[in-house]
């Protein structure tokens, strides 16, 4: 397998508006400090870590909505870490992102299938009718759902949506930013099951940032800890969950109960 | 594929749901369309000439009073004109001052908050700062320097009535489009590679639509006002003819006499702003998606 994503020293400063003098520019703030890492095609990737390490915003710099400061993000052997919105263009389309809520992530005045049809017409798609109703098929959704408005669905249906406009756009890459965290359970593993059957029939390589590490573990490979915008752990799924090296990824184990009290989470590996 | 068959049995519950009517809009849409018609074929529909001034058919009572002459409906002024003549004339004037200003005010203000809202940066710095010394200057008073510069006329008026209410629709619209351009729905637009002058007339301006509708009919309401009381003073159309403001001025003088004169045009303006500020709610109910 070859890489999709390599990523080498990677650093991101944000700019802190809150401690903004009145003149002059913004002092930044450091969140991500050095990663690096690698995806390889076919990858299901999981992140992990607390409130505010940083996962949203490294899943936001492999999709570019944020630009590295420092380091190297490679795309398919492509630097892609300082291009602008005009050289990245062509390259959009390659790589998707569902979002966590997808009450703000949906149009509220656009209908579904001009939700799900708009990026396919910028990237100049044929058919695009016709890939509006697969997408709705893949998904799960009625085709007659096209004419709805986002506030007319559910929070699992509108969730599908988001899957169904990135997966349209036959992406190779797909991050998927706390996509269930707004769902109740019985939606969540729905939606969840969907998304495993999409990959493994889609052949995509997929980010799945979350705080619920038994959903990482039932779907993801490999598993990357984040703690205050390091990697702490970085490993296959199995191997970690049987035994955490770091003091940190132990902590987050020992927080979430076992399914059976009695057994360590080691004993339940495979 | 398997992971599909719960979706098909999902239901289709919109039809069941039944759109709300639209009184509101119905009689604000109403009153507007009669007033159009009414400005528009004034010289067919007009039982008088609006100027003609006559000495023998001076204050004659609207038709339902004792003394009425039949085609003279809501009564003469002192100087025997047609008072229905002259409020479907004036509305030719109300009508053109809400529809030109209105928009104008609408396009300037709006493009101005849009584009400060949505792109931020030095666009915004350059745009709120011009807005806040904007209205720092007392309108009345602007208003009234602006058109003592440029003389008394409507293309004075339509210009003053701009020229102070820009404002409005840029810090409403700007507020409008900054929390919209917050949204992941902006962000996902920028993912699938839309560029930001697009996404901003595509996703951000449709959201924000609902909010410039409804300003844009209550500036029309304005627009008709400001027009009143312009005339009302005598700073609008300099010449004699009708203006509802011209036609309260004139009634005012003569209310003991003639009631009619100053009441009916009064009525009229009342109506016709007030329907104006329904209108945009009433708009607003029955297209926006969101709502419906
Ligand atoms: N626009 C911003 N300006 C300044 N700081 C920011 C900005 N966005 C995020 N941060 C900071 O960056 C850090 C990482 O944020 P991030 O959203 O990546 O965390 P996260 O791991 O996704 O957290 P959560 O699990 O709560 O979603 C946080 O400390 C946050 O306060
Ligand atoms: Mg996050």
């Amino acid at each position: 397998m070859t890489d999709l994503y390599t990523v080498t020293d990677m650093h991101l400063s944000l700019a802190d508006m809150v401690n903004k003098p009145l003149f002059g520019s913004a002092p930044r703030i450091d969140i991500l400090h050095g990663l690096s890492f690698s995806i390889k095609r076919g990858e299901v990737l999981g992140i992990v870590g607390g409130s505010g390490s940083g996962k949203s915003t490294l899943g936001r710099v492999l999709v570019r909505l944020l630009e590295p400061s420092r380091g190297q993000v490679l795309f398919d052997g492509q630097d892609i870490t300082h291009l602008n919105e005009d050289a990245l263009r062509p390259l959009r389309r390659r790589f998707q992102m569902i979002f966590q809520d997808p009450m703000s992530s949906l149009n509220p005045r656009r209908t579904v299938g001009s939700i799900i049809a708009a990026p396919l017409k910028l990237h100049g798609f044929d058919r695009i009718s016709v890939r509006v109703d697969q997408a709705l098929d893949h998904v799960g959704l009625p085709r007659s759902f096209r004419t709805r408005y986002p506030h007319e669905l559910s929070g699992g249906q509108r969730q599908r949506v988001g899957i169904a406009r990135a997966i349209a756009m036959e992406p190779e890459f797909i991050l998927a930013d706390e996509i269930v965290s707004g769902l109740d359970v019985s939606s969540q593993a729905q939606v969840l099951k969907l998304l495993a059957d999409l990959v493994a029939d889609l052949g995509l390589t997929l980010a799945f940032i979350s705080h619920d590490l038994s959903v990482i573990r039932r779907l993801c490979g490999t598993v990357m800890v984040l703690y205050q915008g390091r990697i702490v752990e970085h490993r296959a799924s199995d191997a970690l969950f049987a035994a955490p090296e770091a003091a940190y990824t132990r902590e987050l184990l020992g927080a979430i109960p076992l399914p059976d009290p009695d057994q360590p989470w080691g004993a339940q590996a495979g | 594929m398997p992971s599909s068959t719960p979706g098909f049995a999902m239901l289709d519950a919109r039809a069941m749901v039944k759109r709300r009517l639209g009184l509101r809009l119905w009689l604000s849409g109403g009153w507007l369309v009669v007033l159009v018609v009414a400005a528009t074929f004034a010289p067919w529909l007009a039982p008088h000439n609006p100027l003609e001034q006559d000495l023998f058919t001076s204050r004659l009572p609207p038709f339902w009073m004792a003394g009425a002459e039949p085609g003279y409906w809501l009564g003469t002024d002192s100087l025997g004109r047609d008072v229905l003549s002259r409020i479907m004339y004036g509305a030719r004037i109300a009508l053109v001052v809400a529809l030109i200003a209105g928009t104008a005010t609408a396009l300037i203000g709006a493009t101005l908050g849009l584009i400060a809202g949505y792109f931020r940066g030095w666009a915004d710095l350059v745009i709120s700062r011009l807005v806040d010394i904007w209205m720092a200057f007392p309108p009345v008073l602007f208003a009234i320097l602006l058109i003592a510069v440029m003389g008394p006329g409507l293309v004075s008026v339509i210009v003053a009535i701009i020229v102070i209410d820009w404002t409005r629709f840029a810090r409403v619209v700007r507020a409008e489009a900054m929390a919209q351009g917050a949204m992941d729905y902006v962000a996902s637009a920028q993912v699938a590679g839309q560029k930001r002058l697009g996404t901003m007339l595509t996703e951000i301006l449709p959201n924000v639509l609902p909010t410039i509708v409804v300003l844009l009919t209550l500036e029309m309401g304005i627009a008709v006002i400001v027009e009143a009381i312009l005339s009302f003073v005598n700073l609008s159309i300099s010449t004699d003819f009708p203006t509802w403001g011209g036609m309260i001025a004139e009634g005012r003088t003569s209310v003991h006499q003639a009631w009619w004169v100053l009441v009916f045009p009064l009525a009229t303006l009342f109506l016709t702003v007030l329907s104006f500020s329904q209108l945009g709610e009433g708009l607003k109910d029955r297209f926006d998606p969101v709502l419906r």
